[in-house]
């Protein structure tokens, strides 16, 4: 019987959190489409979110596309297929690998600090301070960052894919043989629009999730330093794993598999 | 005279735990009213209550006249032009400079040019005895009696015709505390406002206000002019004001 409602309470649990996270989407899609809409606070976003991810994003990505060389040709060197390297690593890290390495790393770095910063402001009643100030929290806080985390995203993944692939021709025409020209040439003439296109769809989405959970977690934190852990814990997990499922989604519906 | 505020048998709760249990309070225009009562007795949920950021369960709350309790988002935006506030923690934004935390209702709420509501700040800011080099430091930098006045600068930014102070002195030294108390009454006359004061500091109190009220277990039960707190014949009163362990308020341990 315990057991019975332990899985009740957390079932009810969940379907309390949905409704929550639901109504939260609901309220701040709303204020994106209503005035005032604040562009310097927009423009301070893009610059913490996309601009000071760079670094990690390309790092992961440089080394993501050089492990995956070494692993096609080693995989292929069993077929004697090993001459493909170039057109699966360009196909794996745009469609996938690029959007998702680059959305984990986001997820981690910006969710997080998006959840520790307005979680502290949640505790210390800044938040309710913006309300006595005539400010609406929702268009002040959650709009600029999910509007910089949409427009960021795509383009970090845009320079992540070329690092990716760049990563995969620096371990090919190093260590496995390759000739630089082949292999670029083989990597343009393989890769389609659409292979890009379907990334950077995946990166628009992923930072939408990305700015949501850490918004949604740190507006809902209570009781000080410890729920602002909890809070900044939880974004970063959330969004983590609803990157993953999107990122599945996202390849069944742009690949009509 | 003619009441500025009105709370009409406002309740809240959190879920099992009632807070408020029918407050019944009137805040005459001009006055300023002190509501004293124990720590977790519910007096910062009443005042955000009146402020919107908490919407009660039942009751009505009034403000010149105009029924506010449900009113939010857009709507409500007038009304809260009205209100200033000095927040228990000050609440200050620790992402901005002081003069932008004074400024801040005045550009972002009321649309004000920076350049101007700069100006402004560094005035307010000189009101609380803070001089133009503070107006460039960060929150952080300032001790807690410092952001306390910035608080009350930026609560007093717009000329509010209501000012709210939740337990204005709590955590100062007594000094400070004093400071603190001045600059609220040399301001409020200033501005000409209506205040509503939370605390439990009963010479912070006595200080600040000209009448008082009693909050205990989710009710007002005793209110009048400030002279008479000594007089009040209640002996929930007695037993709060001084401050004494053995009475009929009986401390619950968990709150
Ligand atoms: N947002 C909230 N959710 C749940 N409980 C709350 C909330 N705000 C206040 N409370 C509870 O209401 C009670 C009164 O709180 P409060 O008004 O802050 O007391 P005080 O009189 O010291 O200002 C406390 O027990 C507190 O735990
Ligand atoms: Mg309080």
């Amino acid at each position: 019987m315990n057991i019975l409602a332990g899985i009740g309470r957390a079932v009810l649990g969940l379907l309390a959190d949905i409704g929550r996270l639901t109504a939260f989407t609901g309220r701040t899609l709303a204020a994106c489409v209503s005035p005032p809409i604040y562009g310097r606070l927009i423009a301070i976003q893009v610059l913490r979110i996309g601009y000071f991810s760079l670094p990690v994003v390309g790092l992961t990505a440089f080394f993501t596309g050089g492990a995956l060389a070494l692993q096609i040709y080693l995989g292929g060197n069993r077929y004697g297929a090993e001459a493909i390297v170039p057109q699966i690593v360009v196909l794996g890290i745009t469609r996938e690998l690029g959007p998702v390495i680059a959305g984990l790393m986001v997820a981690g770095r910006v969710a997080a600090a998006i959840a520790a910063e307005i979680g502290t402001m949640k505790v210390s009643e800044q938040i309710d301070a913006l309300t006595t100030l005539a400010t609406n929290p929702m268009k002040y806080l959650v709009v600029p960052r999910l509007v910089a985390a949409v427009l960021s995203m795509p383009i970090l993944v845009g320079i992540a894919d070329s690092i990716g692939v760049f990563g995969g021709y620096v371990v090919s025409t190093q260590s496995l043989g390759f000739t630089g020209s082949i292999y670029l040439k083989n990597t343009v003439d393989f890769a389609t629009r659409q292979d890009i296109n379907s990334g950077l769809i995946k990166a628009a989405v992923f930072g939408f999730i990305i700015a949501l959970m850490g918004c949604y977690h740190g507006f809902n934190s209570k009781g000080g330093a410890q729920g602002v852990g909890a809070a900044t814990t939880a974004a970063v997990v959330s969004s983590s794993i609803l990157i993953l499922a999107a990122n599945y989604l996202l390849t069944s519906i742009l690949f009509h598999t | 005279m003619t009441a500025k505020i009105q709370l009409i048998g406002v309740k809240k709760r959190f879920g099992p735990k009632v807070v408020l249990d029918g407050i019944d309070l009137t805040i005459e225009k001009g006055s300023s009213l002190v509501v004293i009562g124990g720590s977790g007795t519910g007096k910062s949920v009443m005042i955000k209550s009146v402020l919107g950021i908490l919407t009660p369960d039942e009751g009505t709350i009034l403000v010149d006249g105009q029924d506010v309790t449900h009113l939010r988002g857009a709507a409500r935006d007038p009304v809260m032009k009205k209100f200033g506030m000095l927040f228990q923690g000050a609440a200050l934004f620790d992402s901005l400079p002081v003069w932008e935390n004074v400024a801040f209702g005045l550009i972002q709420g009321r649309g004000m040019a920076r350049a101007k509501a700069k100006d402004v700040a560094i005035q307010k800011l000189a009101k609380v005895g803070l001089s133009e080099d503070v107006a460039y430091l960060s929150p952080a930098e300032l001790s807690g009696g410092m952001q306390k006045r910035v608080g009350l600068a930026r609560a007093i930014a717009a000329d509010p015709e209501i000012i709210f102070f939740d337990e204005p002195t709590t955590g100062l030294d007594p000094i400070m505390a004093d400071v603190i108390n001045e600059l609220i009454v040399s301001t409020v006359k200033d501005v000409g406002a209506t205040t509503l004061s939370i605390t439990h500091d009963m010479a912070s109190a006595r200080k600040i206000s000209d009448h008082i009220a009693m909050i205990y277990q989710g009710r007002i039960i005793w209110s009048g002019p400030t002279s008479q707190i000594d007089h009040s014949g209640n002996p929930y009163v007695d037993q709060f004001i001084h401050g004494r362990a053995e009475g009929p308020i009986k401390m619950a341990v968990k709150a």
